[in-house]
């Protein structure tokens, strides 16, 4: 950690206003993009609300049972970013996506790919709890019958268990399966939300500040599943905490007003930042 | 015109009140530059004065205009020569006063001029002098009352304010309780009407006999004037337009609500959602002679043309038209409550991968269900007591039928045709009407209370 401490002393006297004006001239993304077995790729995004450039010629990976976390001030792009991945921006009349993001080779952003497969491949898990209002069984069932996943009620009650079982939740809600999800705990309505994303077996779990709206030991919960899911899904998680992004990513992406400033593994990120945004942001100069 | 001026002379009163107010609350402070010692603001002591002089003095006023026509009558009765009233009914006595009145006035009487009357008239002018004169000093002596009453309070450490503003909230519940004291009014009136209607016909009769026939002899040897009072033709008849109209304006109305909430653009749901709502601004008996003059005869010539025999005022015409005045009304509605489902559940359908007819349906749809069904109950309470369009399509004859083609007659058809015309309000026949009314009204207030329960205990769900 002396390190950290020199780094305040020394670097800190390199922010200057025009990082914050979006004017600037950006040299690219500092360290390495690129996954060991990438399972989606991201290369040149870019998105406008209208005439807004939200992000910019954004390149970046995110690998097999990894998980990658988007951390940055607020307004720097990351929610857009990983809405673009499975293309949620869609719902946003507004917004225009270019660039190419491949999720196993396949394009991601192509006009005429279809959306239903791609979401069920690429799950997502909101700020809010979002859990529907029907009973916990029926919120988890959802998925499966829209996408036709099981052929029979026994089949169906043993998918409902199973992702119940993984997102943790099974033990305290069996009782209760058929009373509404919305009469959960924020904590147990996050982790239905997970359970209901899992039931459609996807293979990349996007999180958008999934604990932001809970307490810390429900955010403990959560934490651990994701160490878990991550032996079976790509997860790429948005947060606003340091603590967080440290605890349960593998690789680190910081963004700053649209762009994506450094990337790395994430022990790295946190104690040897090459960019000195990306220093001051972590050792708490500014966010 | 004199009660006028007194309540102009009131007005400027207030005013000149509420100058002194300010001024005396200014000057007990001592001064401009003693206002930070006043309790509250200057105006609070001039309105605290001027309610003083304005309140009592106007309700003095208004009890004086109450009173004194009954008071000065009662005396003009009290002091006519015993032989011009010997023998008078109520009614006529009532004839002689207006004679007595008019004449006063210098209008036309109907009667002979008798000196007996004329005296009357002389002594009626006479009162009537008096009375205002009393009435204008009495009115201004509580004015002046108030104003020194009030004057004598004023003090720095006095709470002006906080009596200004009990005095608002009491005008404020007084006007509040208007609209229910005015509710209430209606539903007793009708009640005693129809309590008396009840000590004619028994309740079972009028409310599970199914023979409609309010004609009765006015002589004995009258034929086909039976006088029966049951009720259920006309209930079902009610009914049954309501079905129909339900029929049309439901799949409509929420069809289309949900084409504007969900996939309609931005600019096109601001042009046609008003649009739509433009169908609930045309008055009912536009809609009345369309159904009566177009879509009747079509349906008719339509039945004719495949072999039904259609009634010219059938049912389903006076159901169809009555169903496209109420798609407003259901789809409005829907599309209120559609928008209120959080965009949060729209975003967790569509990030499982799910379609927008798949999250409309299974999603949207099951969650705005209460306010929807909330807002179907009051178009069905709408549609119950609805009059006119039945009034001009719908036929008279109370036939008991479930055949759209078929002519019936509704509630709000008969309490229409029992009351229009000349009618003498003790026979059975017109307080049927009320009776009517108010079986109606507690259906109509019955689908209301259980509408805006449902839709209250929808909103709690997302707040």
């Amino acid at each position: 950690m002396n390190t950290t401490a020199e780094a305040i002393e020394t670097n800190t006297g390199n922010l200057r206003a025009s990082d914050f004006d979006g004017e600037r001239a950006f040299e690219g993304t500092l360290g390495d993009i690129t996954a060991a077995e990438p399972r989606m790729e991201c290369r040149e995004v870019n998105v406008w609300y209208d005439a807004n450039h939200a992000i910019r010629e954004v390149s970046l990976d995110i690998g097999k049972h990894e998980v990658v976390a988007m951390i940055g001030p607020s307004g720097c792009g990351k929610s857009t970013f990983l809405r673009c991945l499975n293309r949620m921006n869609d719902t946003i009349p507004a917004a225009k996506v270019t660039g190419s993001i491949k999720l196993d080779g396949m394009e991601v952003l192509d006009r005429g790919i279809d959306v239903v497969p791609l979401r069920a491949q690429v799950g997502m898990v909101f700020q809010k709890p979002n859990p529907f209002p029907k009973s916990v069984y029926e919120n988890i069932a959802y998925g499966p019958r829209i996408h036709g996943l099981t052929n029979h009620r026994e089949e169906l009650d043993e998918l409902v268990e199973t992702s119940l079982k993984r997102a943790g939740l099974w033990k305290e809600v069996k009782d209760r399966l058929h009373q509404p999800g919305t009469g959960l705990s924020g904590g147990q309505q996050q982790r239905l939300c997970i359970a209901r994303t899992i039931a459609v077996s996807p293979e990349v779990i996007l999180m958008d500040e999934p604990c932001s709206a809970l307490d810390p030991i429900a955010t403990a919960v959560i934490e651990e599943l994701i160490a878990e899911l991550k032996q079976e899904y790509s997860i790429a998680i948005v947060t606003h905490s340091m603590q967080q992004a440290a605890r349960v990513s593998q690789r680190t992406a910081y963004f700053h007003l649209g762009d994506l400033v450094e990337v790395g593994a994430t022990g790295q990120v946190f104690e040897d930042p090459q960019h000195h945004l990306t220093r001051a942001y972590v050792t708490g100069r500014f966010g | 015109m004199s009660d006028t001026v007194l309540l102009l002379v009131i007005l400027a009163a207030m005013a000149v009140a509420f100058q002194i107010g300010r001024g005396r609350a200014v000057r007990t402070a001592g001064g401009p530059a003693g206002i930070k010692h006043l309790h509250s603001l200057p105006a609070y002591y001039g309105w605290y004065l001027a309610i003083w002089v304005g309140l009592p003095a106007l309700v003095v006023l208004l009890a004086w205009i109450g009173l004194q026509e009954r008071v000065i009558t009662a005396l003009l009765v009290q002091q006519l020569p015993a032989e011009l009233t010997a023998g008078l009914s109520e009614g006529r006595v009532g004839l002689l006063l207006n004679d007595i009145k008019n004449l006063a006035t210098g209008g036309i009487t109907a009667g002979d001029v008798t000196p007996a009357v004329e005296a009357a008239a002389e002594r009626y002018r006479h009162w009537q002098g008096i009375a205002t004169a009393a009435q204008w000093a009495l009115v201004l002596a509580v004015a002046l009352a108030g104003l020194t009453w009030a004057w004598r309070r004023v003090a720095p450490d006095f709470r002006a304010r906080n009596r200004v503003e009990a005095t608002l909230l009491g005008i404020l519940i007084l006007c509040s309780s208007i609209a229910i004291l005015t509710t209430l009014g209606i539903v007793l009136s009708v009640l005693f009407e129809s309590i008396l209607f009840f000590q004619r016909v028994p309740w079972t009769e009028f409310l599970f006999g199914t023979q409609w026939s309010p004609q009765i002899a006015l002589r004995a040897d009258q034929v086909g004037s039976s006088g029966a009072f049951g009720a259920v033709p006309l209930f079902t008849g009610t009914l049954l337009i309501s079905a129909i109209a339900m029929l049309i304006a439901v799949p409509i109305g929420l069809l289309s609500a949900v084409y504007l909430s969900e996939y309609a653009s931005r600019p096109l749901r601001a042009w046609s959602k008003p649009a739509l709502e433009v169908l609930a601004g045309i008055p009912t008996v536009v809609y009345g002679f369309f159904a009566a003059l177009t879509v009747a005869p079509f349906m008719r010539d339509l039945g004719a043309a495949v072999g039904l025999d259609v009634a010219s005022e059938s049912a389903l015409a006076a159901g169809a038209v009555m169903g496209i005045m109420i798609i407003p009304f259901v789809s409005s509605l829907s599309d209120d409550v559609i928008n209120a489902v959080p965009q949060s559940l729209r975003d967790g359908s569509y990030a499982l991968g799910a379609t927008q007819a798949e999250t409309i349906l299974r999603v949207i749809l099951p969650a705005a269900l209460p306010g929807i069904v909330g807002g179907i109950l009051l178009a069905v309470s709408r549609a119950i007591g609805e009059t006119m369009i039945v009034v001009m399509a719908a036929g008279l004859a109370a036939n008991l039928t479930a055949n759209p083609l078929e002519s019936v007659t509704t509630v709000t058809v008969q309490i229409v045709t029992l009351l229009t015309g000349d009618q003498e309000f003790d026979s059975a026949k017109t307080l049927a009407a009320f009776a009517l009314g108010l079986t109606l009204f507690a259906v109509t207030l019955t689908l209301n209370v259980i509408a805006l329960h449902i839709v209250r205990k929808y909103r709690e769900q997302y707040e």
